[in-house]
């Protein structure tokens, strides 16, 4: 069997792009929330002095990464913001002295077994640089009594259109890849580690082929341009056959499943004790000047990226965080950067127009669905506030990828209406 | 403050329209529309172009009198109108050609809710209604390339035509229906620009000819002749009342091949591609039923209920 996959085109116009730093902004925004889970709640108050890493958030929930200071300098105050998704999280706002110091208490991590991997990728704040951002440390703290994980899965498809960022960390930092998926297979005692690039990025998979062939265990696996192969169901089933079924995690089939860029990430803290305060956007679009990859602190505001790269922000009509499939568009630029943000899309131009007919019935949506969903149905069920259709057509399998209204030829708004359906199914009668 | 255009995801989509995709479908007709005008002569292409123009006069008038927005524009109405056209004998008045659309349009189309909410395929009532109305008008087939109005019958009922005749579409018959070769080629180009799958018309043709075997007649006869190849092409692929899954659309494909069988081979009535569409319109939302997609890696109620035991 195959999944289903659409056509995108690829746009990858930043791929050879070498990463930039952007010199440290003046004021830095970082938010409490910054990844799907419990937000953290901030540890430091206004005035108080800190440096690059120092703890300036956490919680005691499972689902919450610490949150560290990515600049250094002075707390400004502790202020709100609204997130895109509609709530309202603690920001701590830091003005920066531009020194950049590093925080004293910073050293290398000891990691001998799973526990201090997982309190190690804990304290460093890491979650998934993909886009998704699960935290990090939850995937490695399965319980080892119940299963056991014989094989990583470095996800490096980057199915998106525009986003080159997994792509330039590949590129640049292969070893430190590398040294991720060695540390994460030796201390997790994992026998098959596999990356999986896809076919449009064939400089990387000649790169990673020649690295790891004198490696056992290791392979490089090429995967079919199809979006979206990057998902974390797809990628598993394409590179081990196995179908994660509903409310099941990888971890029960013996998979990890992690994005490239985070594994080059745990390796590079693991050597030098550097928490998650910075990271790779690709900024793109028909409005920005000077498309590239930037390095840019966590917290960083949007309007400095959009500065650096000569965007035409007088005549920007749309911001987008993320790719243009499953990315979120932004309703003000002086939103600061999340770890979660792997690009930045400023366009000038507004989607043509849609024009919107009554569902044709053609089917095009359930051949695009990649886990098999009938988006129509979905539709129809909805608008007849029908529940129990919803549940038993598995509207809860979702995930918003958008290949649905992607190929839909009346434009039906269907990925906007599977979430609505799927918050009004999962919603008590 | 300035203010940006926030959409929900994705902010990309890909070019296909419902506009797009009937051009297609237009641009697929018009091999059997030269075929028709090479056998049947202009009347053949002034009764096309009466209809498709009186269909979009009547989806138009709908609109207005509905309150409802143009729709004319997605040219579905114009796609009916021309296979309806494909359905009559050359020789039918205009009048009769008009109560067709209008039956097409309006009462089959339209008072369901237009595009996308109709049970039964238009062109298929159109043509329904016209033959049990006018029975006589309608089958007052044309001799090809002969003297104007003589009247013949269908090669489905005199059996003696050549094969190659039965192909290219020299023989009696509705104007659109005739040629074989006119119609397969509409048929390659619209499964070419992915706008059908081929699992109904295969479905159909290959049922019509393996039953036709079965019962010992002669099946290349019997899926050149008469009304087959224009119904499993076009009329069978009809997005809005044909199922939406591959699996349906070929269950969808052998219910017809299997009723036309039986009207043809042991009813009164020498053609029944046209009743077997419509009766396989009725039951497609059972096939769609039938047919809904097990999502990859879902648990159903009755595996949840196995589980627990």
């Amino acid at each position: 069997m195959r999944l289903n996959g659409i056509k995108l085109p690829h746009r990858k116009n930043t791929e050879n792009c070498e990463t930039e730093t952007m010199p440290c902004p003046e004021k830095v925004v970082i938010s409490m929330s910054q990844h799907i889970g419990a937000p953290a709640e901030p540890k430091v108050k206004a005035g108080d002095t800190v440096k690059v890493g120092t703890l300036i958030g956490d919680a005691d929930t499972r689902m919450t990464c610490p949150v560290h200071s990515s600049v250094s300098g002075r707390v400004s105050r502790i202020g709100e913001m609204l997130l895109p998704n509609g709530k309202v999280c603690k920001t701590v706002e830091i003005e920066a002295d531009g020194r950049q110091d590093l925080d004293e208490g910073i050293a290398p991590p000891v990691i001998n077994d799973k526990q201090s991997l997982a309190a190690a990728v804990r304290a460093s704040g890491c979650c998934g640089m993909g886009g998704a951002g699960f935290p990090t440390h939850v995937k490695l703290d399965y319980d080892e009594n119940k299963t056991h994980i014989d094989t990583l899965i470095i996800n490096a498809a980057e199915c998106e259109p525009y986003i080159t960022s997994d792509y330039r960390e590949l590129m640049e930092n292969s070893d430190r890849v590398i040294g991720g998926m060695k540390l994460i297979s030796r201390v997790l005692d994992i026998r098959r580690v596999c990356i999986g690039i896809e076919e449009n990025k064939p400089r990387a998979i000649k790169l990673f082929r020649e690295k790891l062939a004198d490696e056992k265990g290791f392979e490089v696996m090429k995967l079919r341009s199809s979006y979206p192969q990057g998902a974390e169901k797809v990628i598993a089933y394409n590179v081990t056959g196995h179908i994660i079924e509903e409310g099941r995690l990888p971890s029960d089939y013996g998979l990890i499943v992690m994005n490239s860029s985070t594994v080059g990430f745990v390796y590079d803290y693991s050597v030098k004790g550097i928490p998650f305060v910075e990271r790779r956007v690709t900024v793109d679009g028909d409005a920005v000047g000077k498309p590239c990859n930037l390095r840019v602190p966590v917290g960083t505001q949007i309007t400095d990226i959009l500065r650096y790269t000569q965007t035409d922000i007088e005549n920007m009509k749309r911001l987008i965080a993320g790719g243009p499939m499953m990315g979120i568009s932004l309703y003000d630029p002086s939103l600061p950067v999340l770890k979660t943000n792997n690009a930045f899309l400023a366009f000038k131009s507004e989607l043509p127009p849609q024009v919107q007919t009554n569902c044709i019935r053609c089917g095009r949506c359930i051949e695009a669905c990649p886990l098999g969903l009938m988006p129509c149905e979905f539709e129809r069920a909805y608008d007849r506030a029908d529940r129990t259709a919803l549940n038993r057509l598995k509207i809860n399998l979702c995930m918003n990828c958008g290949s649905c209204s992607y190929v839909c030829p009346a434009k039906r708004p269907l990925a906007e209406k599977n979430q609505l359906a799927k918050g009004f199914a999962l919603s008590p009668e | 403050m300035k203010k940006y255009t926030v959409t929900p995801s994705p902010h990309l989509r890909s070019g296909a329209s419902t506009t797009r995709i009937m051009f297609h479908v237009i641009l697929a007709t018009v091999p059997a529309m030269a075929a028709s005008a090479v056998f049947f002569g202009w009347r053949a292409l002034m009764l096309i172009g009466f209809c498709a123009v009186s269909a979009m006069v009547w989806e138009r008038l709908c609109n207005l009198l509905m309150k409802r927005p143009d729709s004319t524009n997605d040219l579905s109405s114009l796609v009916t109108g021309i296979l309806l056209a494909f359905n009559l004998p050359a020789t039918l008045p205009l009048w009769c050609a008009a109560i067709g659309t209008f039956v097409a349009i309006v009462i089959t189309k339209q008072l369901f809710g237009g595009i996308g909410q109709n049970f039964a395929n238009p062109a298929i009532v159109g043509r329904i209604v016209l033959m049990l109305s006018f029975t006589g008008r309608m089958t007052d087939w044309m001799i090809p390339n002969g003297v104007d109005a003589v009247s013949s019958a269908t090669p489905l009922v005199t059996g003696d035509v050549s094969y190659f005749d039965l192909f290219i579409g020299r023989c009696g018959g509705c104007l659109g229906e005739t040629s074989a070769a006119a119609l397969l080629l509409g048929g390659i180009y619209l499964v070419a620009v992915k706008v059908i799958t081929p699992h109904a018309p295969l479905a159909f043709i290959g049922t019509v000819y393996a039953l036709s075997a079965i019962t010992g007649r002669d099946p290349i006869y019997q899926i050149l002749s008469g009304g087959l190849m224009l119904g499993a092409i076009f009329m069978a692929t009809d997005y809005v009342t044909t199922p939406s899954t591959k699996m349906g659309r070929a269950i969808f494909g052998m219910g017809c091949g299997m009723i036309t069988c039986v009207i043809r081979f042991w009813c009164s009535a020498p053609e029944g591609v046209s009743y077997s569409i419509l009766l396989m319109n009725i039951v497609t939302p059972y096939i769609d039923m039938l047919c809904r997609k097990r999502a990859v890696g879902g648990i159903y109620r009755r595996e949840k209920k196995e589980a627990q035991k």
